[in-house]
């Protein structure tokens, strides 16, 4: 039904066989149109977006090209700008928090999908989908009154003498940091990570849990062992999506994790994210370079989402088509 | 043997029983957020909350009667840009296209529902407050609007596709033309679906504080119009909780309290309305 033409016999439920004009005259092809311009506007908004990005970007990518990646400083006074720290400072605090929340987040959908009984297994999934409507700045709160201090007195100091001989776990504990930006993540990331998996194992078929049962297996073991596996593609797109959505979080980040562009080894250190540095100084920005770097650190940040959006896509609908298609076997 | 079953049957109940704490931290997540916002929030949510002005440092008192004023504009701005793009774009997916520009929109909306809310925020600074001049409701608004689009969209084609081919072709046969049936069957038929689409946008766009920050701005006093900056709740809260100020800080714990309040309270709604089913209304 992509065309007007009628020929076409069977196009669709209700493709009659009515000229074009008859069409015009009830308001068909007038609403057709109508429409059209919504759904195209939307389209237009995409593309006007991604030009933005790009031509907005054109005075550092040309000044710097790939330099801009690898070098780390950050001058706004004598126009030097590299964006290092804040994609170093971006990257760790986000494999912290996958490091944090893919366990728990797995963990938890193994329990809603395989083990709890059905109601209880969609009351818990609504109170998962309420914490993921939880707004990041309510995060961002409760990171700077209750995480922070927590971290200080707390987790960091247990962590220093436990694995102090490691350079992750060195340095002065302030409270704030890559490890408790990283933390607040993780918090914000787990409800993504079990929403989806959960599904995911739920699409599994029947028969390859009571096929690994039947041979023996403990409950733990045909879960472990053949539905996980089964729904491994699908699970790797949750991580995805929460990645995605690690790496673009802006309020949360920019309040604990103490905007200081620096790299360490440290976790205890502070660092920047791109998504913060943007925020703090995309209003102040002192020259037009200054102002151009800060999007093309934006174009950084679309390009990365939209990559890693598109795989986590392409692996979800795979694995459930593949439950689908085994269950219909 | 016996020894390596009992050992499995223990690995296999433990890791299990595991799985159950994971959960059960998740879930707790959510009522520590809430017990925690009423703990401190709680006290200083009061009438005068909601009518006064933020007052200058060191003054008792004072609400964020401005913030809640703007958030309601900028919100209903963003509903007024995205839920007739949303909404009307679905009928044109679900209805009226073919494969590949049906398979371009969706792609584009997928796309736009994927970019990082600070992004949405510096291409609103672009394209409306730069060639304004100014920081201004409007240009937050069209933020919030451009992030509601492409969450309306999809739910809404979902919830259209949903109804049954039967009811057109029942329309279709009694001569009803395409338009008029769909905005006469197809659509009375999903509507309890696109409420709670439109409804689960709107949340979703409700606490956004990133794409405000360099179009709505911010206002420490009432807004002088649509173009000019106006205060928020989010942005309110971000620049109170890091502020030095524990007058400040019980002020930032009440606007959270007041707004995750709400976002929760719009989720709840909107999914009772899908959870009672979105058949044919009867009369």
């Amino acid at each position: 039904m992509a065309t007007t033409t009628n020929t076409v016999p069977g196009a669709g439920p209700i493709s009659g066989s009515r000229s074009f004009l008859s069409k015009l005259r009830e308001g068909d092809e007038i609403a057709r149109l109508f429409t059209f311009l919504f759904a195209a506007s939307v389209v237009l908004l995409t593309v006007l977006l991604v030009y933005e990005l790009w031509i907005g970007s054109s005075l550092p990518r040309h000044k710097f090209g790939f330099n801009f990646f690898r070098t780390s400083v950050w001058d706004p006074i004598f126009d030097q700008f590299g964006a290092l720290p804040f994609i170093y400072g971006t990257t760790a605090t986000a494999v912290v928090s996958l490091v944090i929340a893919v366990p728990l987040g797995i963990g938890a959908a193994i329990f809603l999908a395989e083990l709890a009984p059905a109601r209880l297994s969609d009351t818990l999934e609504f109170f998962i989908d309420l914490l993921a409507a939880v707004p990041s700045v309510i995060y961002g709160l409760l990171g700077v009154f209750i995480v922070i201090p927590l971290m200080r007195d707390y987790i960091q100091p247990a962590l220093k003498k436990s694995l102090g001989f490691l350079p992750l776990f060195q340095g002065p504990t302030y409270g704030f940091g890559i490890l408790t930006a990283g933390m607040v993540l993780a918090i914000m990331v787990i409800p993504y990570i079990i929403s989806v998996s959960r599904e995911v194992l739920l699409s599994v078929p029947r028969d390859q849990r009571e096929a690994a049962l039947s041979l023996g297996a403990t409950r733990w073991e045909s879960t472990w062992k053949v539905v996980v596996p089964f729904a491994r593609g699908g699970i790797m797109g949750a991580i995805f999506l929460a990645l995605a959505r690690a790496l673009g979080e802006t309020i949360a980040v920019a309040m604990v994790i103490g905007n200081q562009p620096i790299i360490r080894a440290s976790l205890f250190s502070s660092g920047y994210s791109i998504a913060a540095i943007i925020a703090n100084e995309l209003t102040e920005a002192v020259s037009n370079l200054h102002y151009q770097s800060l999007i093309e650190l934006g174009l950084v940040l679309f390009l990365l989402t939209f990559i890693l959006n598109g795989l986590a896509r392409l692996l979800i609908v795979a694995t459930s088509q593949r439950g689908a298609g085994m269950g219909n076997a | 043997m016996n020894t390596r079953l009992r050992w499995r049957k223990f690995v296999s109940n433990f890791m299990l029983t595991m799985t159950g704490v994971c959960a059960l931290v998740s879930v707790s997540v959510l009522f520590f957020i809430l017990g925690y916002l009423v703990y401190h929030g709680g006290t200083s949510v009061s009438w005068n909350f909601f009518t006064k002005l933020p007052v200058p440092v060191g003054e008792i008192g004072g609400g964020m009667a401005n913030a809640i004023l703007g958030s309601a504009k900028l919100l209903l701005l963003a509903t007024l840009i995205g839920v007739p793009i949303g909404f009307l774009g679905a009928v044109y997916l679900a209805e009226f296209s073919g494969g590949t520009t049906a398979f371009v929109v969706r792609y584009a909306a997928d796309l736009l529902n994927g970019v990082p809310s600070i992004v949405i925020g510096i291409f609103a600074y672009a394209i409306v407050v730069l060639p304004f001049k100014h920081f201004s409701t409007l240009s937050g608004g069209f933020a919030l609007g451009l992030m509601m689009i492409p969450i309306t969209l999809r739910s809404t084609e979902e919830f259209l596709r949903s109804v049954p081919n039967a009811l057109r072709e029942a329309a279709m046969a009694l001569g009803a033309s395409r338009w008029k049936t769909i905005a006469t069957v197809i659509v009375p038929a999903a509507y309890r679906g696109i409420l709670t689409a439109v409804l689960l946008a709107f949340a979703r766009v409700a606490g956004e504080t990133a794409p405000l920050l360099f179009t709505a701005f911010g206002n420490q006093f009432w807004s002088q119009g649509w173009n000019q900056p106006t205060a928020s709740l989010p942005t309110m809260i971000y620049a109170y909780a890091l502020s030095p100020y524990d007058d400040w800080h019980r002020q930032a714990w009440a606007g959270g309290l007041v707004l995750l309040g709400l976002i929760l309270i719009i989720n709840i709604v909107a999914r009772a309305i899908l959870s009672r089913g979105i058949a044919v209304p009867r009369s």
